[in-house]
C-alpha cells in the first residue's frame, strides 16, 4: 500500500511539472511578436524594446521556461506587467480569500452533499428521490450567475438581509465577513452540492445492485442495517473521489462567483488580469489553481486507498 | 405431524414490468425433505427460490399467490414480519459465493449477522458455532479463515463459508439456487457431499435448484420440472427419472443418458496430419500457462482438449489462431511451419483456421445484419459482391440449418442456439480445414447444446472437417472426439485414442474428473465418495 | 422490444429544446425589433411594448435573447461535434492499436486533464485574444480531453469481445475493424454523453462570454447580455435574468433528454427490492 502512495506521489509530481509545462506553452502560443500584439501597434520602438526585454522574449523558449520555473521554485512567480509590483504580494491575501470561500463552501455542500445522495439512494424511485432528481437536475443546469442573480434579486434587493456585493476587508469582522459572504457560498454549494450528491446516489446504487446486498436482505438484516454495514463501506471510495472531484470542480465555478459578487479573491484577480492581457499574472493565477486541482485528485485517490480493504488488507489480513 | 407442510406455496404469480415471470406454481415442502426444481435458463426457478423468501428481485413483483412458512403467509406480514423469518427459519444459499459476500467485512462477521441480528445467540457462542461450523465443512484452520477477507479465500472455500452462513440460525428450511454451478466439477462432487451431509445433520428442509438433473437427482427426494415459469411435471426422484409423463422431461432424462459415440469411426491410415503441434509453451507474463504440448490433428477428426478452468485449454486455442505467440516450441500446417502471431501468417493461413467461441453474444457483433456477419469473410477472402455473395450467404445458412431470412436480422433478436449457429456458418465462410471449437456448447441449454454437437458432427462428415474441441465436458468428449488431451495446470497428463483415456489403467486425474462427473443412478454420489476415501 | 414511453419531464425537454432550436433557425425574421439597434429608454422594465424590457441601451431584450440563440447554442454545437470528433477517434485509436499506443495518448491526456477547462481556456484566450475559431477550437480540444477518457473506456469495453478478434483474424485493417467493429457499439452509450459534454460546453462558453472572452459585442449571445445587463440587478431589474434564463432553461432541458435516455438503460437496483 506504501508503495501504491509513493508512486501515486510521483505521478503527481509529474503531473504537476506537465502542468507547468502546459501553462507555460499556452501563454507563449502568441502567433508574431507578443509585445506588438499586446502593446499595440502605436507603440515606441523603445517601449516595445524594454517590453520585450521584461518578458525575455529575446531568449529561447525552453531557457525562458527553465528560468521561470526556477523562479517560481524560489517563490517568486514575477512582476505584474500592468502595476509593475511583485505578484507574490497581491496573490497571498487574495487565495486566502478564495480558500476562505471555498473552504466554507464544501463545510456546507460535503455534509449535505452525502447526506441528501443517500437519502435518495435509499429511497430509489420514490417521489422524494424524484423531488431530489429534479431538484438536483435545475442546480447543475444553472450556470453559477444565474443562481448568483437569483439570489441577489430575492435576498439582497427585495429581503435587503444580505448585501449584493461581498467586498471583504481585512479589517472586517468574523461574522461581519461571514454575513457578507453567505450569498457567494449558498451560490456555490448550490451548484457543487447537487453534482455530489447526484454522484454520490450513482455510487451507493451500483453498490446495492450486487449480490452481497441482495443475499443481507435474505439474512433478514432489516433496510438501514443493509445500507449503513453492508452498501456504506463498499461505496466509500467512490463517494471520496466523487467529493474530491468536485471540491476541484468548485476550483472553476469560484471565478464567476467571485466576478459576481466582486469578490476579493484568486478568480477576481485572474479575470482582471486576463482582461488587460497581464500574462504573468494569468499564468500565476492559472498555476495556483491548476495545484489546487492535481492536489485534491491527488488526496482522492490516496484516500480511496486508504478506505479500500481489497488494497489494505495484504497488511492486515494476516 | 411429520405430514405437515413446513412451506406452502399457492398459486404463485410474479411478474416484471413486461412479462410473467412465474405463473401458478404451487409447490409443499416437508420436514426434512428435498426437492429439487430443474429447468433450463428463463424457466423461473431462482424466482421461486427468491420468492419463498417473500423477496423478489428489483423490478419483479410477487402479484399472486400465498407463500407459507407453518400457516403464515409470507406476504401478509409486512417487511419487518419477513425480516424475523429470514435466516431464523429459511435461509439462502446463492449462486456465486465470491460476489454473495461483502468485500469489507470478515466472514466471520457475515456469517454471525443473522443470529446476533435476531438475537438468537451472544457473539461468543455464534463466532463459537462459526468456526465449528466451518470446520465441519471440512475447510482447514477455521479459526484463521473466520478471521479473512473473502478476497484471501478461494471460490470452492468461499462456497462452503457461505453453507455456514446458511445453518448457523439452525433454519428449518434452507434454498439452495444453483451453489455447483459456477465450480469446477471435482470441486463440485466434494461441495455436493458436504451439502448433502449438512442437510441430513441439521434435520433441515431444503428447495434445490438447478439446471442439471444429474445433481440435483443425487439429492433430492422429489422433484419439479420447470420450463417458461410454468410447472411442467412433479414427481418422486425416481419416477421423473424412470418414467417421465412429460415429453419434455423425457428429453431432458433422455439427452443425459447419451453416452454412445456419435461421431464416424477414423479411416485406419489417417494421412500426414493437418496440424502439428510440438512442444509449445505459453505464458502470460511470467507465468507459464502452457508447458510442453503436443498433438497431431489429422484431415476429418476430433481432437479433444479437455481440463479445467485453469489447466490452460483456452490459451492453446489463442496460441493456435495467433492471438497469443508462444514462447516455445512449434505449430506446423500442412507441414509448414506457422508464424506465430496472426499477423505475420498470410491471408490463406488465416483462413485455414477458424475458431467459434463459447459466448455466441460476445463473438458476434451485434450492431451488424447476419448477412453481413457470415458474408463478411466471403466478400474478403473470395471477392464475392452483391447477388453472388447473397447467394452464398444463403447456402451457409441452409448448411447450418438456418432460413435464408435470416441473412437481415441482427444477433439480438435470435436465440442462443440460433447465434451459436450463425457463429458456426461465419467459420464456414472462410472455408477453412481447421476449426477450433472454444467451449461452443457450454453456454447453452442441455437440449440446444445437444442440437449444436449433431450440426458440428454433420458438417465434420459432409465437408471433412477437422476440430480441436475444447471442453470441461467430458459427456461430450465422448461422444464426439475420437482422441482426446487431458491437460492439468498447463501440463499433459494422458492423450491417445478416446476410448483409451478412458480405459484403465487411468492417469488418477483422469479418474477424479471422470468419476466426478454427475451421473443419475441414484446413489451414485455415495458411491463416488465412498471409492474417493478407499482410495485416500 | 419495450414500448416507446418517454416521461413527461422528457417532452417537456424536448418541447424546450425544440422551440429554441426554432429560435435559432428563423430567429432574424420572427424578432420584433432589430436585435443590434437601439429601440427604447435603458432598462425599461417588461411592457406590452418590450415583453422582457429594453437593455443597457435601450435594446429589445426580447429580439436579442431569440436572435443569441444562434450564436450560443450555435456556438456549443460545433464545439461539441469537433470535439467529440477528436476524443471519440483518438479514444477508440487507443482501444485498437495495442498497449503501448493506449499507454502513450492515455499520459498526454492526463496532462491535459489536470488543469480544469474554464482555467485553461482563459489562460490559452488571454495568449490569444479572443475570436469565435478560437473560442471554438481551444474549448474543443480541452473538451475531447474528456470525450476521450469515456470513449476509450466504452471501446475498451467492446474491443475485448470476442468478435472484433474475429475480425482480427480475418485480417481486417485497423481503420475497417474500428469503424465497423467497434465503432457501431460505442455510440449509442455515447450519445448520453454528448448531450452531457453539450451542457458543459454550453455552460463553458456562456461563462467565458460573461467573463468577457467569448463572444464579442455587439453580436448578441446570452453568457454577454448578462455581463452587460449585470449592474442591473442592484436595482431589482430583471434585464440579467432574461438571458440568464435562457441558458438555464436549454441546459435543464438537454439534461431532463439526457437523464432519460441514461434512465433507459438502468435497471432498478436492489435498493427499491425491498420498499
Amino acid at each position: 500500500m506504501g508503495r501504491y502512495i509513493a508512486i501515486r506521489l510521483a505521478l503527481g509530481l509529474v503531473t504537476l511539472i506537465s502542468v507547468t509545462v502546459l501553462v507555460f506553452v499556452a501563454t507563449n502560443l502568441l502567433p508574431g511578436d507578443a509585445a506588438t500584439e499586446i502593446l499595440g501597434r502605436g507603440a515606441t520602438p523603445e517601449t516595445l524594446a524594454r517590453f520585450r526585454e521584461q518578458l525575455g522574449l529575446d531568449d529561447p523558449l525552453v531557457l525562458r521556461y527553465g528560468k521561470w520555473l526556477w523562479d517560481l521554485l524560489h517563490g517568486d512567480l514575477g512582476q505584474s506587467l500592468t502595476t509593475q509590483t511583485p505578484i507574490a504580494e497581491t496573490i497571498w491575501p487574495r487565495l486566502v480569500s478564495t480558500l476562505r470561500l471555498a473552504g466554507l463552501t464544501a463545510l456546507v455542500s460535503v455534509p449535505l452533499a452525502i447526506g441528501l445522495g443517500i437519502l435518495s439512494a435509499a429511497h430509489e424511485g420514490t417521489a422524494l428521490d424524484r423531488v431530489l432528481a429534479i431538484g438536483a437536475l435545475a442546480a447543475i443546469s444553472f450556470p453559477e450567475f444565474f443562481t448568483a442573480y437569483l439570489l441577489i434579486l430575492v435576498f439582497s434587493v427585495k429581503l435587503g438581509w444580505f448585501p449584493n456585493l461581498s467586498t471583504i476587508f481585512p479589517e472586517m469582522g468574523f461574522w461581519e465577513s461571514l454575513h457578507a459572504m453567505v450569498l457567494p457560498i449558498v451560490a456555490l454549494a448550490c451548484l457543487v452540492t447537487a453534482h455530489m450528491m447526484r454522484m454520490t446516489r450513482t455510487s451507493i446504487l451500483s453498490v446495492m445492485s450486487q449480490p452481497y446486498i441482495e443475499m443481507a436482505f435474505l439474512k433478514g438484516v432489516p433496510r438501514g442495517a443493509v445500507i449503513t454495514r453492508h452498501a456504506l463501506p463498499n461505496a466509500a471510495a467512490p463517494i471520496i473521489a466523487v467529493v474530491a472531484m468536485n471540491l476541484a470542480y468548485l476550483v472553476v465555478g469560484i471565478v464567476v462567483i467571485e466576478v459576481v459578487f466582486v469578490y476579493p479573491g484568486l478568480g477576481q484577480y485572474m479575470v482582471d488580469a486576463v482582461a488587460k492581457r497581464d500574462i504573468p499574472v494569468v499564468q500565476a493565477c492559472g498555476l495556483i489553481f491548476g495545484i489546487a486541482f492535481i492536489g485534491l485528485n491527488l488526496v482522492s485517490d490516496i484516500l480511496a486507498v486508504l478506505v479500500n480493504p481489497r488494497l489494505r488488507s495484504p497488511n492486515r489480513g494476516r | 405431524m411429520a405430514q405437515d407442510p413446513i412451506l406452502e406455496i399457492r398459486n404463485l404469480r410474479i411478474e416484471a414490468q413486461e412479462h410473467v415471470l412465474v405463473d401458478d406454481v404451487s409447490l409443499t415442502l416437508r420436514r426434512g425433505e428435498v426437492l429439487g426444481l430443474i429447468g433450463e435458463s428463463g424457466a423461473g426457478k431462482s424466482t421461486i427460490a427468491l420468492a419463498a423468501m417473500g423477496y423478489a428481485r428489483a423490478g419483479c413483483r410477487i402479484t399472486g399467490g400465498e407463500i407459507r412458512i407453518d400457516a403464515t403467509d409470507l406476504r401478509r406480514i409486512g417487511v419487518t414480519g419477513r425480516q424475523g423469518y429470514r435466516g431464523v427459519r429459511i435461509a439462502y444459499v446463492a449462486q456465486s459465493a465470491a460476489a454473495s459476500f461483502n468485500p469489507a467485512m470478515r466472514l466471520v462477521d457475515q456469517i454471525c449477522e443473522s443470529p446476533l441480528r435476531h438475537r438468537q445467540m451472544t457473539k461468543a457462542e455464534a463466532q463459537a458455532r462459526a468456526v465449528a461450523l466451518l470446520g465441519r465443512l471440512g475447510l482447514p484452520d477455521p479459526q484463521a479463515l473466520a478471521r479473512k477477507y473473502p478476497h484471501e479465500v478461494s471460490g470452492g472455500q468461499l462456497q462452503r463459508a457461505m453453507a455456514a452462513m446458511a445453518v448457523i440460525g439452525r433454519p428449518d428450511i434452507l434454498v439452495f439456487d444453483e451453489p455447483t454451478t459456477a465450480l469446477d466439477v471435482t470441486t463440485q462432487l466434494e461441495v455436493l457431499a458436504l451439502i448433502k451431509k449438512i442437510i441430513a445433520e441439521e434435520h433441515s428442509a431444503a428447495l434445490y435448484i438447478s439446471h442439471d438433473l444429474a445433481v440435483v437427482s443425487q439429492l433430492a427426494d422429489r422433484i419439479m420440472v420447470l420450463r417458461g415459469g410454468k410447472m411442467v411435471e412433479l414427481g418422486t426422484c425416481a419416477q421423473i427419472l424412470t418414467a417421465p409423463r412429460e415429453c419434455y422431461t423425457a428429453a431432458l432424462v433422455a439427452e443425459r443418458d447419451h453416452s454412445q459415440p456419435m461421431m464416424r469411426p477414423l479411416p485406419a491410415d489417417p494421412g500426414p496430419p493437418v496440424l502439428r503441434v510440438q512442444k509449445v509453451e505459453a505464458a502470460y507474463g511470467r507465468t507459464r500457462v502452457l508447458q510442453g504440448v503436443t498433438l497431431d490433428l489429422h484431415r476429418g477428426e476430433t481432437f479433444a482438449v479437455v481440463g479445467e478452468s485453469g489447466s490452460g485449454k483456452s490459451t492453446l486455442a489463442k496460441v493456435l489462431t495467433g492471438l497469443l505467440p508462444p514462447v516455445a516450441g512449434r505449430v506446423a500446417l500442412d507441414g509448414r511451419p506457422l508464424p506465430e502471431g496472426y499477423r505475420s501468417r498470410s491471408a490463406e493461413e488465416l483462413r485455414r483456421i477458424q475458431l467459434i467461441h463459447q459466448l455466441p453474444d460476445m463473438s458476434l457483433n451485434p450492431r451488424q445484419s447476419i448477412g453481413k456477419i457470415v458474408g463478411r469473410p466471403a466478400a474478403l477472402r473470395l471477392g464475392l459482391k452483391g447477388a453472388g455473395l447473397r447467394s452464398r450467404v444463403e447456402e451457409l445458412l441452409a448448411l447450418v440449418g438456418l432460413p435464408a431470412a435470416f441473412a437481415d436480422r441482427q444477433p439480438p433478436q435470435l436465440s442462443g442456439g440460433q447465434k451459436q449457429r450463425v457463429a458456426i456458418a461465419r467459420a464456414l465462410a472462410a472455408e477453412p480445414d481447421i476449426l477450433i471449437c472454444d467451449e461452443p456448447t457450454s453456454a447453452l441449454d442441455q437440449l440446444i447444446a445437444d442440437d449444436i454437437l449433431r450440426l458440428l458432427v454433420r458438417l465434420q462428415d459432409e465437408l471433412g472437417l477437422s476440430y480441436l474441441f475444447i471442453t470441461h465436458d467430458l459427456g461430450i468428449v465422448r461422444r464426439i472426439a475420437h482422441r482426446t488431451l487431458v491437460l492439468l495446470q498447463g501440463q499433459t497428463v494422458a492423450v491417445g485414442p478416446t476410448a483409451e483415456v478412458f480405459a484403465e489403467p487411468m492417469h488418477p486425474y483422469t479418474r477424479n474428473l471422470l468419476v466426478s462427473v454427475p451421473q443419475m443412478k441414484p446413489g451414485w454420489l455415495e458411491a463416488v465418495m465412498a471409492e474417493k476415501t478407499v482410495h485416500k | 422490444m419495450t414500448r416507446l414511453r418517454i416521461p413527461p419531464t422528457a417532452i417537456f425537454g424536448i418541447i424546450v429544446l425544440a422551440l429554441f432550436i426554432g429560435f435559432a433557425l428563423i430567429g432574424p425574421w420572427i424578432v420584433p425589433y432589430d436585435p443590434e439597434t437601439t429601440v427604447g429608454r435603458t432598462w425599461s422594465g417588461p411592457s406590452a411594448e418590450f415583453w422582457l424590457g429594453t437593455d443597457n441601451i435601450g435594446r429589445d431584450i426580447l429580439s436579442r435573447v431569440i436572435s443569441g440563440a444562434r450564436t450560443t447554442i450555435g456556438l456549443a454545437l460545433v464545439t461539441t461535434l469537433l470535439s467529440f470528433a477528436i476524443g471519440v477517434s483518438l479514444g477508440i485509436f487507443a482501444a485498437v492499436a495495442g498497449p503501448r499506443v493506449d499507454a502513450f495518448l492515455s499520459r498526454v491526456i492526463d496532462m491535459f486533464l489536470s488543469v480544469p477547462v474554464l482555467i485553461m481556456a482563459l489562460i490559452v484566450l488571454t495568449a490569444l485574444g479572443s475570436s469565435i475559431p478560437t473560442l471554438i477550437l481551444t474549448i474543443a480540444l480541452l473538451d475531447s480531453t474528456r470525450v476521450y477518457l469515456v470513449a476509450r473506456a466504452v471501446a475498451v469495453d467492446v474491443a475485448t469481445r470476442d468478435f472484433v478478434d474475429v475480425a482480427r483474424l480475418r485480417g481486417e485493417s485497423l481503420p475497417w475493424i474500428m469503424a465497423h467493429e467497434i465503432l457501431p457499439n460505442a455510440l449509442p452509450p455515447l450519445i448520453s454523453e454528448f448531450g452531457l459534454r453539450f451542457c458543459f460546453n454550453f455552460l463553458y462558453v456562456a461563462s467565458l462570454s460573461f467573463l468577457g472572452l467569448g463572444v464579442q459585442p455587439p453580436q448578441a449571445d446570452w453568457g454577454g447580455m448578462v455581463r452587460e445587463n449585470g449592474q442591473a440587478i442592484s436595482f431589482g431589474i430583471l434585464a440579467p435574468i432574461w438571458p440568464a434564463l435562457a441558458i438555464a432553461i436549454v441546459t435543464v432541458a438537454v439534461n431532463l433528454i439526457v437523464d432519460w435516455l441514461l434512465s433507459r438503460n438502468v435497471r432498478p437496483s436492489g435498493a427499491s427490492a425491498e420498499l
